[in-house]
């Protein structure tokens, strides 16, 4: 991405800008002003609303004219205190699961990026190509196989079957290679050799050239890969909601959506109040990461 | 080449001399993180053997022999990858690639399997299992059959019954084992059996407190179900049942005692009887095409599936080219630098795009619902304009809403793209007197296009699968009229797909699988072309 310095050199900055007319000022400048208004205005007001809903001790969608009239935080005390709708577990179970399979798809991913962008291999460019094919097809896709196979592994393996998170988590490293991998191999690839060569002669292992030289230098891709896999793993609602039907082992996704699938307007607050604890960490980190997700994303993915 | 087998060595070596400083101590110094990677490697590799023996195991015991080969010979391949020499890519691809095969490339294979089946609901496994379940299930007592003293024991958690027949016979049998004759039971002064050497008899409190499992207790008289079974209510008496449905192995049919009604094979995956009655319970067949067939001419189905098609690439098309215009206009609105609180704009512009996915559907149902929401309440002033449930408004609600989600995103791409044009051309165009608009649309629309076409066509795949939009704000409703199905007029391929399968009653896994492979074919073909619109092809070697 190149700098933001190539923009400014538009004929408008020749032009002297002591005194500018209100009509002269509107036309280079103002009319950008008021598409930002405009386009801020929209992305944040339903965030201000679920925020104003999640603060209203009424509860209830009913009857709410304006924001933040009433504010309290009897919806977050409800959100905890429901024994069938578990908000504490989901939040548990979301982070597990998220954090594990994240993680497990960071190394993979890793693993394999280190293989194809350091090793040269027969098969090499058939795997690469077969990975950018095959991370054209989601997951979901699959989602009836994917259940009978759980179920069909639940009589074999019982701790892997339906309705356990760590089937789930397999499941989603089954994804793990594929946009990280490509991803990955890219930022690998801008690793000079010579460090590792250089590694190998002092004796390091091929697993001391990868844990101690390559990982340390490619930490930012990590991060952005696996903030990406957690973003992913922890708003999957298809594959989630199939595999985990007791409230219990469930996680936000499929959590949430029951709070509000039957009844949207009366458990609304409490709703509300769940998806703002649900939300604020990963918009955190995500405007945390930005300016790397940013460039990962324009080198050729989607947020999935 | 030489380098990567020299330093699988590294890794292997010390395991071989203690030391490893015998030979080639310059390459192969001694140091503990080789130790380490050893030892892990070992146990990782124990462990993962541990649950492949567990796994073995428990296919053998349930006869899955195909499975297990293969199980077999994956765990041999992965000892072989880990153990041998070199071979070091293998070492460091097997582990993605294994759960890629498993939970992708089979699951996609296996979905095609299952298009071609009736898998569902009454479909859900064997013939011989069917069969089972249904004598099982049309148990009845037999009129005026002898009754039999009963005592229910217990055999290590496992209930037994032991009976005494009108004859003063006594036998034994549990739900798998038939009745045997016992000789040496312990009588009381009626003559009827109350105990067995090994078992524990079930005392009056104990009977009450596993009532139910009493109750379900099915003691078959033979080996041959049809015989009749044993059944006790109060764990003191038992009486005969019989099926009510009789198979009959040599015709392949069951008769029903009461009517004489016989039910055959249909073909399908169910008995039929010649009245067109079938029993509840059938089996998975492969049926073919059948399920294709069906989705293209059943009048249940085919006029909601023309539209659901439609609309998916509808929705997938707009969202994309709304979200571009959108972005591109904005990234052009802020590609100055002079722009006061540029920094502030941008981030709270993002937010969308960092929201998660699943929330946002749910919180614009919320915003948009007819009766309480806030766009009618408030902004509308009390307003009823049904939002999510009208079928055009509800199209155009989820537009709004996947525009509201994809836009920052595209707006970060094309600002990421704009200054990276070169500014030459521009200067060049505007020297020959062009004005903005033309510049725009002759040359930074087109230079842009080249650069993000591919990011445009994963982003109209992403969107042709995007259930969560669709899913939590509107479930896919408004239903269509002309079908008894729960699909509605903003339902796209995926989300028709998990109703099928997992929608309620009636799940039909052989449907749903035929709906997938439908978008599995337009997905092929986006990639398809998406291959050769991007580099990435060149960029491999």
């Amino acid at each position: 991405m190149s700098t933001s310095q190539t923009s400014t050199r538009t004929p408008v900055e020749h032009i002297p800008q002591v005194k500018m007319s209100f009509g002269r000022w509107f036309k280079e400048k103002g009319w950008r002003h008021v598409v930002a208004i405009a386009a801020t205005l929209f992305s944040i007001f339903p965030l201000v609303y679920v925020l104003s809903a999640a603060l209203n001790p009424t509860g209830t969608m009913a009857g709410t004219t304006s924001l933040f009239t009433n504010v309290g935080l009897q919806n977050f005390v409800d959100l905890f205190s429901d024994p069938d709708r578990p908000f504490g577990k989901w939040l548990i179970n979301t982070l597990v699961i998220g954090l594990t399979a994240s993680a497990g798809t960071v190394f993979l991913g890793a693993c394999a990026a280190y293989a194809f962008s350091r090793m040269r291999f027969a098969g090499r460019r058939f795997s690469l190509l077969a990975l950018l094919l095959l991370q054209m097809f989601p997951q979901l896709l699959a989602v009836v196989a994917l259940f009978l196979l759980l179920n069909y592994l639940g009589d074999i393996i019982p701790a892997i079957g339906l309705g356990t998170s760590l089937g789930l988590i397999m499941v989603y490293l089954g994804g793990a290679l594929g946009v990280n991998t490509y991803l990955m191999y890219g930022f690998f690839n801008t690793v000079p050799q010579s460090l590792d060569e250089s590694a190998r002669i002092d004796g390091a292992s091929h697993m001391q050239v990868f844990f101690r030289i390559i990982l340390p230098l490619v930490t930012p891709i990590l991060a952005v890969v696996g903030l990406l896999a957690f973003i992913g793993i922890s708003s999957d609602f298809v594959i989630a909601s199939v595999v985990l039907t007791d409230p219990d082992t469930q996680t936000l996704a499929v959590g949430l959506y029951s709070y509000v699938a039957q009844q949207r307007s009366e458990n609304w607050g409490v709703f509300a109040a769940g998806a703002v604890l649900a939300a604020v960490p990963v918009m955190a980190l995500f405007l945390y990461l930005q300016r790397y997700i940013t460039s990962g994303l324009t080198s050729g993915s989607v947020k999935g | 080449m030489n380098g990567e087998s020299t330093s699988t060595r590294g890794a292997v070596a010390p395991a071989a001399g203690p030391k490893g400083t015998g030979r080639g101590g310059r390459r192969l110094p001694t140091n503990p993180d080789g130790m380490i990677g050893i030892v892990a490697k070992i146990l990782l590799l124990g462990f993962v053997d541990a649950i492949a023996a567990f796994a073995l195991f428990q296919l053998a015991i349930n006869g899955e022999w195909l499975v297990f080969a293969v199980s077999l010979i994956v765990t041999i391949g992965i000892n072989w990858i880990y153990l041998r020499r070199g071979g070091l890519p293998a070492k460091y691809l097997a582990p993605g690639i294994l759960f890629l095969l498993l939970f992708q490339v089979f699951a996609m294979v296996f979905s095609t399997y299952i298009a071609f089946t009736n898998y569902g609901d009454g479909h859900n496994s064997s013939k011989e299992d069917a069969i089972d379940s249904i004598q099982l299930s049309a148990l009845e007592r037999v009129p005026d059959s002898p009754q039999y003293a009963a005592t229910v024991l217990d055999d290590g958690g496992e209930l037994a019954l032991l009976v005494t027949d009108p004859d003063g016979n006594v036998s034994v049998g549990t739900a798998e084992e038939p009745l045997e004759p016992v000789e040496s039971a312990q009588l009381d002064s009626t003559g009827k059996a109350v105990g067995l050497d090994g078992y524990t008899t079930l005392a009056f409190g104990d009977i009450l407190a596993r009532q139910g499992e009493v109750a379900d207790l099915v003691v078959p008289i033979s080996d041959n179900l049809d015989d009749g079974t044993l059944q006790t209510q109060d764990g003191s008496t038992a009486y005969v049942f019989k099926p009510r449905l009789v198979y009959d192995e040599a015709a392949d049919t069951f008769t029903d005692v009461s009517s004489g009604k016989v039910y055959t094979d249909s073909g399908e995956g169910t008995f039929q009887a010649e009245d067109g009655s079938t029993l509840g319970v059938g089996w998975k067949i492969n049926v073919g095409f059948d399920n294709f067939v069906r989705a293209f001419t059943d009048q249940n189905l085919r006029g909601p599936l023309l539209s659901v098609i439609l609309w998916t690439f509808a929705f997938a098309g707009i969202s994309v080219a709304a979200t571009f215009a959108l972005g591109i206009f904005l990234a052009i609105a802020f590609n100055r630098a002079d722009l006061k609180g540029k920094r502030i704009y941008r981030i709270l512009m993002i937010l969308p795009y960092a929201f998660p996915a699943f929330l946002s559907g749910l919180v614009w149902s919320g915003l948009m619902n007819a009766e309480f929401g806030f766009i009618n309440n408030a902004i509308l002033g009390g307003a009823y304009i049904p939002w999510l449930t009208d079928p055009v408004l509800s199209k155009i609600s989820v537009l709004i809403v996947n525009i509201w989600l994809g836009y920052p995103y595209m707006f970060l791409v094309c600002t990421g793209a704009l200054q990276s044009l070169p500014e030459d051309v521009e200067e060049a165009a505007r020297i020959d007197g062009a004005g903005a608009w033309t510049i725009f649309r002759v040359i930074k629309l087109p230079l842009l296009l080249v650069s993000l076409a591919p990011l445009l066509i994963s982003s109209f795949a992403f969107n042709f699968n995007n259930f969560n939009v669709i899913y939590m704000l509107t479930g896919g409703g408004p239903r269509f009229d002309d079908t008894n199905l729960d699909i509605g007029a903003t339902d796209i391929l995926i989300t028709m797909v998990y109703k099928v399968a997992f929608g309620g009653a009636g799940r039909d896994y052989g449907l749903a699988s035929a709906l997938a492979i439908i978008i599995f074919i337009v997905v092929g073909v986006i990639s398809a072309i998406s291959f050769r619109k991007t580099k990435a092809l060149e960029e491999i070697n």
